[in-house]
């Protein structure tokens, strides 16, 4: 990743020279004009882009309550449905139907995912991080391997749900009262969902870097004095991307999904409080009736991840020397 | 058909004999072969979303358990699905008329069938029944079923096929050793090494009892599955009609009705708690049909009289030292009560299983209060009392408050999805009246629990009020209500442990209590039950009754003499199933 | 290498020592209790006698040392003796009967020994869990390889798509979804997985094969995901490097460079996840059991831990930590095989 030079025309596809040699221009006008060629990261961008905005400005824009029940205008269906059947009951005050207790699901779908991304980004940032911190200090520093890794062998082998209980018995009641019911929640979730999960990138980044570290370039930066700290941040990361982008990609829906099944133990937000996880697991046994309390929460989740995932490949394409800039 | 007027003799009265002869002649209409002979008519499936543990209910007090077993190991007497006793073992229900219950109400006697034999093939004697007692009335037994023999003093054989029972007090109620699936009978030679610490070893023993039922064990997968097979020394020759039978466990409520409903794997399904269109929609598929009966299984909204403000320090939360600082007020407690459409409760959420109810003792009828005054929602009248009670909304965000302090109250229950669904529409109501409401849920395995160290167990109530539901065994109220008598309460002197989950106390209700445990008579016991029904139900509003929960269980088309019996085991009349053909 | 694997394999006595004290207290420490599903009607006084001949009026660490004892010293002596009995292996040596009867680590939900239940639970287990990761593996590799070779092409655009999507809707969902589709509409598989099915024959192996193939489905859908993703991402970055244009100039023909060079290079991501998902096959799959009713090892956990069973889950997380310390052991080795530079020493 240091040296970046041209690989030959004839190389595998991904490789192949497109056009003249572009004039010199900035780092980053590179990395952003690579990253622009990458449809998938470009349309996974618009749509995070769309959905945050959504949920974040969607309540000021269709006002429903989405914890209000309207047990007469229950079970009606979307809108879409009077295409292929013309009986259903439908009404445009519910454009997504309404759930067996009457409350609008496009309400619901912004307050979930509000929920939902909130919850999975911050977790899968949070578990990304320890675990890329842990794996790079022991892969890196081999005094520190042992002892770190004998605690992700310790992390792994914790039952979740005692565990779950654990936090909830010992932290819910502080947490409340510091950051209200849903604040206090909020961090618990997430920090549980964090510390679990961040084993797996740090055994996957602790092998890469194992392998990196006895690479030439890194014995050349050592060689030439830099601090271990430079060699981690300026050749190990770089290179450690990719593991780590699929790890924050898969990171991302676990956590989601997680989230929903905390709830269902009654770890997670109060029963009335929607999030995707939760709606679709609701919905599971209606699903012959009512396909669209799946299919709404289920289509929302399976485009954030893909979109990451494309957003992912497109930074990681943009950021790598050897394909950008040709 | 030869069998029919034999077992006809054993009942007890005219009205069984039309239901039986009404069966009977249903039964020949759909299936002419039914009654032929034993195992005739295969195998039957049996699915029950929780697994059986444990073959033995002394060891495991688990409704999963306990029904599991009764195909096995039978009473001496049974309740009915109209909640009457039956004898099984024994030849007919002591009573203080037939001379088998003495008339100072200290001894029953039960006279045993003749010619009984076990599944191995040795003579059911007056020993095991005597056994029996000793085995769950061991002091390091930890028997689940000890309440059953309370009291009692003796268990003696007279003879070979006469059992005494003495009590050590005068019992209006002495039916609770031997009666019902809880207690059934388990064999001497077998289990006679497994009395005391030494229950737990004895792991053949409790997977593979010898009993008398209809069927015996062949193989018992603890969680997962049991194979049993007709019992070739059942007492009627001709019966049980199914030769073998699968009983599986795990998954969960919505599989089970999906295997007897949708895709007919199974015949029979236990406990199908789901929303009403659900069930429906399932049912629809046109394999089975769900059905329900009703016995005292009460959803019910319990108040807490003591404050559990997480500020008071630890061991003085919901305790009687500070009484609640909202729901002291029988007024509030009123309004909350009368804001709630218990019919719209019954019809999101049990739909042909539920009734509205306002009694904690629905059942049986002889005790059931005519108080129905809550069925009715009264949303401006709830609004009026609470503003009579001094709550009123002053700062205009919709939520009442009196001295700066709203009025706000947490609400907690079980993770179930239909408490989820009730949690969500009380609150509605309740915020319709002002009243600020935040919803917690608790994973049933720590709200049922009594671990002490926990704050989230119904027993520590830390919350303002509650939602669960509760019955009683048997067709006597008296234990249940004498739950909520002054000092039984959960507090941190008896480790969180009692049963006046809501802290009620009331010395008129304990005497009135304590003149229900002198009373003999029926009637008289029936009018002291309702009035202490009425005191901590309509009077005081202590305990909101909301749905009277039938059991719904399914059964597939083509299996026949399905009684569904919420009054002991669902399994209680196994032997008597067969297989419609077509 | 030898030292350091013997180093190791010393080392984790110690650390599965750790781990099973700090799980043991994590169990004490968690709220639940094995009356939990007694039902309300049973007095408070009748539950207190109850969990006191379950022994749990002692104090913990008396606990933790039964526990230990047990599971150190009895379960072996069983298992040795039952191998010297009643299998073909050991069977030609003399009965050993080393353990004497003692009280051997008992369930509290079965008041049977849990060793045994986890015995019977492991066929089905194995057969279902593990087939799902097997063909999970076969599937996921050449995808990810695939992909990589093809970055942007129709196969890996596709691939891309459904792996994510089949990664992000949950098995909850996948797994009644399928069988509203196969039993309940076609009625070609059953929905319920019989346990004492026994395979003799074509027709009871073509059940069998009936009434695993969703759950193994639902599975190897998480799986196929989950390790082609890894597989392709690394690698794409070792395509790029230089030593792939340096055996290309050699002359090697695609297949030796991709299959061979770049492949061994790529996989020591790929080794830890696979490493890393094996202890998980004991563990069972608790969702995707529970909604076929497959009654494995996931179920028994967590019925267990629903039943606050204490013996049983302290048992069953104590097996699987002893197999997590193991695989990753052997994750570590195997990263000195596939690149001789990595060194511990």
């Amino acid at each position: 990743m240091t040296e970046p030079t041209p690989a030959s025309p004839q190389a595998i596809e991904a490789l192949r020279d497109e056009g003249p040699e572009a004039p010199p221009r900035s780092q980053w006008a590179d990395v952003w004009r690579q990253f622009l060629r990458h449809k998938g990261a470009v349309l996974g961008g618009g749509f995070l882009i769309f959905v945050t905005l959504a949920v974040l400005f969607g309540p000021y824009i269709w006002t429903l309550d989405p914890q209000q029940l309207d047990i007469r205008n229950k079970d009606v269906r979307p809108i879409y449905t009077v295409l292929w059947n013309g009986d259903a009951t439908v009404s445009w005050a519910h454009p997504f139907g309404t759930d067996n207790l009457g409350r609008d699901q496009l309400a619901q779908m912004i307050a979930g995912g509000r929920a939902s991304l909130a919850v999975g980004w911050a977790a899968m940032v949070l578990s990304v991080l320890i675990g890329t911190a842990i794996g790079v200090a022991a892969g890196f520093f081999r005094r520190l391997d042992g002892p770190l890794m004998r605690l992700t062998d310790l992390f792994l082998s914790l039952p979740i749900l005692p565990l779950l209980l654990v936090a909830v018995t010992l932290f819910r009641q502080p947490l409340r009262a510091n950051f209200g019911p849903e604040g206090g929640m909020f961090i618990l979730i997430v920090t549980v969902i964090a510390i679990t999960s961040w084993m797996p990138t740090a055994r996957i980044v602790r092998g890469d870097v194992l392998a990196l570290k006895e690479r030439e370039f890194v014995l050349a930066a050592r060689s030439i004095g830099t601090t271990s700290w430079k060699i981690i941040l300026r050749h190990l990361l770089p290179n450690v991307l990719s593991p780590i982008m699929v790890s924050a990609t898969l990171g991302l829906a676990t956590a989601i999904i997680t989230e929903s099944a905390l709830s269902f133990l009654g770890v997670g937000f109060p029963s009335d409080f929607p999030t995707w996880g939760k709606m679709l697991a609701d919905a599971v046994p209606r699903m012959v009736d009512f396909p669209e309390r799946v299919m709404l929460p289920g289509i929302a989740i399976s485009l954030t991840v893909l979109s990451v995932n494309y957003l992912g490949d497109g930074l990681r394409d943009a950021l790598d020397p050897r394909i950008r800039g040709r | 058909m030869s069998t029919q007027p034999k077992r006809v003799r054993n009942r007890e009265t005219d009205m069984k004999l039309k239901t039986l002869l009404l069966g009977a002649a249903a039964g020949v209409a759909l299936a002419p072969a039914a009654f032929a002979e034993r195992g005739s008519d295969g195998q039957v499936n049996i699915i029950y979303w929780q697994a059986p543990s444990i073959m033995n209910p002394y060891l495991s007090g688990g409704t999963k358990d306990i029904e599991a077993s009764s195909l096995v190991i039978e009473p001496l007497a049974r309740y009915n699905e109209k909640g009457e006793r039956v004898p099984y073992l024994a030849t007919e229900i002591p009573t203080v008329e037939n001379g088998g219950v003495s008339e100072d109400l200290t001894q029953i006697t039960w006279k045993i069938r003749e010619g009984l034999l076990w599944s191995d093939g040795t003579p059911f004697t007056a020993a095991d029944v005597v056994f029996t007692a000793e085995y769950c009335m061991h002091p390091e037994g930890g028997c689940a079923q000890r309440a059953k023999f309370d009291g009692v003093t003796s268990v003696e054989a007279l003879d070979d096929l006469t059992v005494q029972v003495t009590f050590g007090q005068p019992t209006p109620n002495p039916y609770g050793p031997f009666m019902g699936g809880q207690s059934p009978i388990l064999q001497k030679a077998q289990f006679q090494d497994c009395l005391g610490a030494a229950a737990s070893s004895c792991t053949e023993q409790n997977f593979n009892p010898v009993g008398t039922g209809p069927f015996t064990v062949t193989e018992f997968r603890p969680n997962d599955v049991i194979s049993l097979e007709a019992n070739p020394n059942y007492r009627d020759p001709a019966k049980p009609a199914f030769a073998t039978v699968n009983f599986k466990g795990g998954g969960d409520a919505v599989a089970a009705a999906r295997a007897v409903l949708e895709t007919g794997e199974f015949d029979y399904a236990w406990n199908l708690q789901l929303a009403p269109d659900v069930l429906e929609q399932m049912a629809a598929a046109g394999q089975g049909e769900p059905i329900a009966a009703f016995g005292t299984l009460v959803e019910r909204i319990e108040m807490n009289m003591t404050d559990p403000d997480p500020s008071l320090p630890e061991g003085e939360r919901s305790t009687v030292a500070h009484p609640h600082p909202i729901l002291s007020d029988e007024r509030v407690r009123r309004a909350l009560s009368m804001a709630i459409d218990r019919e719209l409760l019954v019809e999101v959420g049990y739909g042909q299983a539920g009734r509205a109810t306002c009694n904690l003792v629905p059942a049986p009828e002889m005790f059931a209060s005519d108080n129905t005054d809550c069925l009715t929602q009264d949303i401006e009248g709830a609004k009026a009392l609470l503003e009579e009670a001094g709550w009123t909304d002053s700062d205009g965000d919709g939520i009442r408050d009196k001295d700066g302090e709203p009025l706000s109250l947490l609400f907690q229950s079980s993770t179930n999805a239909v408490r989820q669904d009730f949690q969500a529409l009380i609150k509605q109501w309740w915020s319709e009246i002002g009243v600020e409401t935040e919803l917690r849920n608790v994973d049933s395995s720590v709200f049922f629990g009594g671990d002490p160290g926990s704050p989230d167990t119904f027993q520590k109530f830390y919350a303002d009020v509650e939602m669960y539901a509760n019955n009683f065994d048997g067709t006597d109220p008296q234990p249940y209500l004498s739950m909520y008598r002054c000092g039984n309460e959960p507090k941190p002197s008896t480790q969180w442990q009692g049963e006046n989950i809501n802290r009620y106390c009331d010395e008129e209700y304990d005497a009135l209590l304590d003149e229900l445990a002198r009373t003999g008579e029926m009637s008289e016991r029936t009018r002291i039950a309702k009035a202490l029904n009425d005191m901590i139900t309509k009077e005081s509003m202590t305990i909101v009754p909301l749905v009277d929960r039938g059991r719904v269980s399914a059964r597939s088309n083509t299996l026949g003499g399905v009684v569904l019996n919420t009054w002991d085991s669902e399994l209680w009349n196994a032997a008597d199933w067969y297989r419609i053909d077509g | 290498m030898l030292t350091y694997t013997i180093r190791r394999l010393i080392l984790s006595i110690p650390t599965l020592l750790l781990i099973s004290f700090v799980i043991f207290m994590l169990l004490q420490l968690a709220p639940g209790d094995p009356m939990a599903q007694v039902p309300l009607t049973v007095p408070p006084e009748v539950k207190e006698q109850m969990r006191q001949a379950l022994g749990l009026g002692e104090p913990p660490l008396v606990q933790y040392g039964k526990w230990l004892w047990q599971v150190f010293v009895l379960e072996p002596q069983v298992f040795i003796d039952w191998l010297t009995r009643d299998t073909m292996l050991f069977g030609w040596l003399p009965d050993t009967n080393l353990y004497a009867g003692e009280l051997r680590v008992i369930s509290w939900q079965t008041r049977s020994p849990v060793m045994d239940i986890v015995i019977q639970r492991l066929p089905q287990t194995l057969w279902v869990v593990g087939l799902a990761y097997v063909v999970g593996i076969l599937i996921s590799l050449p995808i990810g390889i695939y992909s990589a070779y093809r970055q942007y092409s129709v196969f890996d655009q596709a691939g891309t798509f459904v792996t994510m999507i089949g990664f992000s809707i949950p098995p909850f969902f996948t797994g009644p979804l399928l069988i509203v589709i196969f039993s309940v509409q076609l009625g070609w598989f059953p929905s319920i997985y019989d346990t004492t099915h026994v395979v003799n024959d074509w027709d009871s192996f073509v059940f069998q094969l009936q009434q695993m193939i969703m759950p193994v489905m639902v599975l190897a859908l998480q799986t196929t995901a989950q390790f082609s993703r890894y597989m392709r991402a690394s690698m794409l970055d070792n395509l790029r490097q230089d030593y792939v244009r340096t055996a290309r100039a050699k002359g090697l023909t695609e297949a030796v460079v991709v299959n061979i060079h770049v492949l061994r290079n790529s996989m020591i991501p790929v080794v830890t996840v696979i490493a890393l998902g094996v202890p998980a096959i004991f563990g069972g799959a608790i969702i995707t059991e529970n909604v076929f009713k497959v009654n494995g090892i996931g179920q028994l956990l967590i019925t267990a831990l629903f039943a606050n069973d204490l013996p049983m889950v302290m048992t069953l997380t104590f097996i699987f930590a002893f197999l997590i310390v193991m695989f990753n052991l052997i994750a570590d080795v195997l990263y000195g095989v596939l690149d001789p530079r990595i060194r511990y020493d």
